[in-house]
């Protein structure tokens, strides 16, 4: 079990990390000009009644101050209201949390869907006519702005043929299904690329691995070998992959939520900093980093349990 | 990879093996930058004139592309793009790559104390999403280009650090560092003239493919109204520009991206080219 000692003592170095995310979230939120009074109370406000807002959010405070508050606060597990939602941030972030995750979650699945079988034909039928096909194609699926590919999606599906709505979350189950179908698979158009030459490369890889040939000399049909041997030992580099562009796909939602104007925490952030909504800023970005930190924790321990050889 | 795996490789994949794919993306390239030099001769219109008589004119003999809903022509405006897009392809790459490198040479050299300041904050960087770092910084610069080259510069440096530092770790271990020290050469001197030329190979493999992420990003931030202002041709804007019209004007958001997606392709196929020509070479 040693080989998991890691799981103990890595959160430990993640200490520094979260703590530069909140330094850096609380300084750069502080420095977007414009006072977040003014912003709400409009620009007829008296002087008082700002004077009054900004000693309610704490706003009049020297910043190191504000500083000690806001890891105060975090410590007690709170992260302070939201000045123009008027509600306490986590709660809005429980609200909105909802669709993000559908998003990121739902772009993965149908992206390995489209990567797998497309990496399996070209590693297959290597040279091939097929794999040139697929290179081109994830090539070209690297270089697709995701907001372009939204609007051609809606082009296609919402505007002529009328499938699928053009915008918005939805209220039941099934709304929100057929709300989300465009949005998942516009990130994953880009993200399949990314994955299927990833994929590609390592089936390679381990099509000519040692441990492939011995299955074969086994007396092992082709297909079980590279199914029960290869696919398994070639995905754990792109489930890697995918953990480190967990960061990438984060902001990818930013402009996918904003183009299908979907109510998620990507929307909420980035009119937070229009608004000057310091405390939304601050828990969402930091939400979105100890994500980051936690999906890549998560890929360490999967690499360690599907590969005895690896040791962290 | 040996010589006759290298042989068989190019006799079962001759077409796309690393030359043809880096000259297919060099030819890519090279048409932009022709169209982006001879943009007045080659635009059929003015990128910015307004015909009020021919509004949402679907791509025809006239407007190959169409019009948007000024009446302006799409396909000169498109051409006029080329200007501003490749502009932040390149710059967007330059100045994270000189900055990158740079602290990624001297904190791989020296170690220690430095090293680990630097790679906390390059893991603290990581741990943010790319774009929403990026767009937070726009905001506190105000939109425009010039924050959006502010914001790489100061977020896109972290990879080329990260890169660099792996090489020169290995790098400073060798012989001619040594020999390079006991002649009592400078610490810069071995950093920048011997560990650096050695290790900046794969940084330039890098920055082709980042190429396309920055070209990517910035009419990504251009969407959102954060970088080049209307009504500057911009291929970003004018997919923006074109969200509104498309029940009624499908070309004016679709040509200008499939020019996006081509510019990609162009720099895709180099770094590719280039990997590949590099790992066949070793």
């Amino acid at each position: 079990m040693h080989r998991y000692r890691f799981v103990l003592f890595r959160p430990l170095q993640f200490l520094p990390v979260i703590f530069g995310i909140s330094v850096l979230t609380f300084v750069l939120v502080r420095l977007i000009p414009g006072d977040p009074a003014r912003m709400l109370l409009g620009t007829r406000a008296t002087a008082s009644a700002i004077e009054r807002v900004r000693a309610q959010y704490g706003l009049d405070e020297p910043i190191w101050v504000q500083y000690l508050y806001f890891i105060k606060n975090l410590a007690q597990g709170e992260m302070g209201r939201s000045i123009v939602y008027k509600t306490d941030v986590l709660k809005l972030i429980a609200t909105r949390i909802e669709p993000t995750l559908v998003l990121v979650l739902g772009s993965v699945f149908l992206a390995l869907l489209i990567a797998v079988p497309m990496a399996t034909l070209a590693s297959r039928r290597r040279g091939t006519v097929a794999d040139q096909g697929v290179r081109v194609v994830s090539t070209l699926g690297l270089g697709m702005p995701s907001f372009w590919i939204a609007l051609m999606l809606m082009i296609v599906f919402s505007v002529n043929l009328d499938w699928l709505p053009v915008s918005g979350y939805g209220r039941s189950f099934g709304d929100k299904v057929v709300h989300m179908i465009l949005p998942c698979l516009t990130v994953a158009l880009s993200l399949s690329a990314i994955l299927t030459r990833s994929l590609r490369a390592s089936l390679i890889a381990q099509i000519n691995s040692d441990q492939a040939t011995a299955a074969r000399a086994r007396g092992l049909p082709e297909g079980a070998v590279f199914w029960r041997h290869v696919m398994p030992n070639a995905l754990i580099p792109t489930l890697n992959l995918l953990a480190v562009n967990i960061g990438w796909l984060i902001g990818g939602t930013v402009i996918v939520e904003s183009v299908f104007a979907i109510p998620g925490m990507g929307q909420l952030l980035v009119r937070g900093i229009f608004s000057r909504d310091y405390m939304v800023v601050q828990a969402v970005a930091m939400t979105f980093a100890v994500a980051t930190v936690l999906v890549n924790f998560l890929a360490d321990i999967l690499t360690v349990a599907a590969d005895p050889r690896v040791k962290l | 990879m040996s010589a006759p795996a290298a042989a068989v490789r190019a006799r079962i994949f001759p077409r796309f093996e690393g030359r043809t794919t880096l000259l297919l993306g060099l030819g890519v390239l090279l048409f932009f930058v022709l169209l982006a030099v001879f943009a007045p001769l080659v635009s059929p219109y003015d990128p910015i004139y307004q015909d009020g008589t021919a509004r949402l004119q679907g791509p025809g003999w006239a407007h190959p592309f169409g019009t948007d809903n000024f009446g302006r022509d799409i396909l000169s405006r498109v051409i006029w793009g080329t200007r501003v897009d490749l502009q932040i392809a390149v710059l967007g790459v330059i100045f994270p790559f000189v900055i990158g490198t740079t602290i990624g040479t001297v904190a791989g050299y020296f170690g220690g104390v430095v090293d680990a300041v630097f790679m906390r904050i390059v893991d603290v960087v990581l741990a943010f999403p790319y774009l929403v770092l990026i767009i937070a910084i726009i905001a506190i610069l105000g939109p425009g280009l010039k924050s959006f080259y502010i914001a790489l510069a100061l977020v896109g440096w972290v990879s080329y650090a990260r890169l660099i530092r792996a090489q020169i770790l290995v790098l400073k271990t060798a012989d001619f560092v040594l020999a390079a020290r006991s002649l009592g050469y400078s610490h810069r001197r071995i950093m920048f003239r011997h560990l650096l030329p050695n290790a900046l190979v794969g940084s330039i493999v890098f920055s082709m493919s980042d190429t396309v992420l920055v070209l990517l990003g910035g009419a990504s931030i251009s969407f959102l109204g954060l970088g080049v202002q209307p009504p500057t041709a911009e291929w970003g804007i004018m997919v923006s520009e074109g969200q509104g019209f498309i029940t009624r004007a499908w070309w004016m958001p679709t040509f200008p991206g499939l020019a996006i997606l081509a510019l990609s392709f162009g720099f895709s196929l180099v770094a590719d080219g280039l990997g590949e020509w590099l790992e066949g070479r070793k």
